[in-house]
């Protein structure tokens, strides 16, 4: 049995007197594509904040290749496992090239070639090419958070957790949007992704993780989480969203 | 009569007088420089994230007291006491040694200024939204990276004019430095006045010479201000005297 990338050991996160994470445990293996769903405010972001250490957890552990993230580097540790964002997070201050460059001249301390060749191969990718040299005010949603796919992809990671990337976006930039994270499912990547769109989690993920109340209701494939979930509070949550 | 003797005084006093314009600006520009860096740099120190260490965590609370001691001290007192305690408190200190006075003018601009700027840097961090840092987190930058690749470039866009009106009020404040001696305008004023007995013809070639000084740079800096923040026209659509037309004002990008 393959070591996870990723184990989630009874992770509590706290906020005041608030347990928002009661107790999660999960793994993502290498090639895993895991989406996360769930009622809003069930905690889901503050999970994904937690593993890329933007939130500090409470109590448990997060091991990454079966060591614990705060024994890491953090720099290093979170390059390896980026994040993208609701809101894009694009920086305002530097075009779309410049976007995707600067973590990897930063953080990974990669020269000016390989960073822009890197960045330029990603753009493409999610066909961002054309924009290298806009500013994010000049984009369009859909484009901003596909600059923010190639920002996160330049960076080689292992993990790449999406938060709703979708969510914030018109519904006709959706599309454009799921449908690169869709080859990058097929590409292999690994990822967890905190969505609304059921059809898609259907779809493109090996698993799927039901959260209710700060707990993982239900973790299974696909097929049994939208066929026939065990938990009634799995079957509420998908009647309710489904009959929307 | 006036314009004669101003004329006269121009004659006997205009090189020297020029020649503080020079030290004025000079102190203005580069205390106002200087003052620009205290305030980028304790805006850097004053954002670090508090450390899980209790020591370190101790460190950070006590320089981020001495920061803000120094703004409140700085701001709440005026310049003109601050140039007298720093360069006499230097003199008593030594044994009566004096520091160059330029030098010193300088010094005692740059952080007169610096504690104007920190709190206006630290206005425009706030400002900023918190998805920049969390974007620059995220990938794995550190706090020293991502203010100085992501925030702090942002926050000199949008302080920029109010640290363009430092430099101004600086330009005319510099005038407090001539009380430990410091040749700049008002100080070659002051001693044409002295020397002519024509004190109020003096002085109105150096207010007219402030006057001057400060619009002009005012314009200039506006206009550089504009520059940086790139094409941004308004087009109006519609009548302005016809109150029944909408006036559309659009931003174009
Ligand atoms: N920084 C914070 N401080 C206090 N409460 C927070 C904070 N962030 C999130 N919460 C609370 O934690 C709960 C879960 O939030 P979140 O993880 O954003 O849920 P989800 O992403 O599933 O919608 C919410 O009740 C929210 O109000
Ligand atoms: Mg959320």
């Amino acid at each position: 049995m393959m070591e996870p990338i990723i184990k989630v050991d009874h992770l509590v996160k706290n906020f005041g007197k608030n347990e928002i994470l009661k107790d999660i445990s999960f793994e993502v293996n290498k090639g895993d594509v895991i989406s996360i769903i769930g009622s809003s405010g069930s905690g889901k972001s503050t999970m994904l904040r937690c593993i890329n250490m933007l939130e500090e957890k409470t109590a448990g552990e997060i091991l990454f290749h079966g060591k614990s993230i705060d024994g890491l580097k953090r720099s290093e540790y979170r390059s390896k496992a980026v994040m993208v964002f609701q809101q894009f997070n694009l920086f305002e201050n530097m075009t779309v090239l410049k976007n995707c460059v600067i973590g990897q001249r930063e953080v990974l301390k990669r020269d000016k070639e390989e960073a822009k060749n890197k960045a330029l191969h990603y753009l493409e990718k999610v066909g961002m090419l054309p924009y290298i040299n806009a500013k994010p005010k000049q984009l369009s949603g859909g484009q901003k958070q596909r600059v923010a796919i190639a920002r996160a992809l330049a960076m080689d990671p292992e993990v790449i957790l999406f938060d709703e990337p979708t969510s914030a976006l018109d519904p006709e930039m959706v599309g454009e949007v799921l449908s690169v994270i869709r080859s990058l499912a097929g590409s292999g990547l690994t990822m967890l992704i905190v969505t609304h769109e059921m059809t898609f989690a259907r779809d493109v993920s090996d698993r799927v993780i039901f959260m209710d109340g700060g707990v993982i209701v239900e973790d299974d494939t696909p097929d049994v989480i939208f066929g026939s979930p065990k938990m009634p509070r799995t079957r509420e949550f998908l009647t309710r969203i489904l009959s929307q | 009569m006036f314009f004669e003797s101003v004329a006269n005084i121009w004659n006997k006093y205009g090189g020297s007088i020029m020649g503080g314009v020079g030290n004025t600006m000079l102190i203005a520009l580069i205390g106002t420089v200087m003052g620009l860096l205290i305030g980028l740099i304790n805006g850097i120190i004053r954002t670090v994230p508090k450390s899980k260490n209790g020591f370190i965590r101790f460190i950070q609370s006590l320089i981020n007291f001495i920061i803000t001691a120094y703004v409140e001290i700085f701001r709440g007192t005026p310049m003109m006491v601050q140039a007298m305690l720093i360069f006499w408190g230097y003199a008593f200190a030594s044994g009566g040694v004096t520091l160059p006075l330029i030098p010193s003018g300088i010094f005692i601009v740059s952080i007169n200024t610096g504690a104007y700027i920190t709190e206006i840097v630290r206005g425009g961090i706030i400002s900023i939204d918190r998805g920049q840092f969390e974007g620059a987190a995220s990938l794995g930058m550190n706090h020293f990276q991502t203010m100085t690749r992501v925030v702090i470039p942002q926050v000199m866009r949008n302080i920029l004019p109010s640290v363009s009106n430092e430099f101004v009020i600086n330009i005319k404040d510099t005038s407090v430095l001539n009380v430990i001696g410091v040749t700049e305008l008002y100080y070659y004023a002051n001693s044409a006045a002295k020397q002519s007995y024509k004190t109020f013809e003096a002085f109105a070639i150096a207010c007219v010479i402030y006057f001057v000084l400060t619009f002009s740079i005012t314009r200039l800096l506006r206009l550089v201000e504009r520059l940086l923040e790139g094409k941004k026209n308004y087009t109006i659509f519609g009548s302005q005297t016809d109150p029944a037309a909408e006036i559309h004002v659009k931003e174009d990008e």
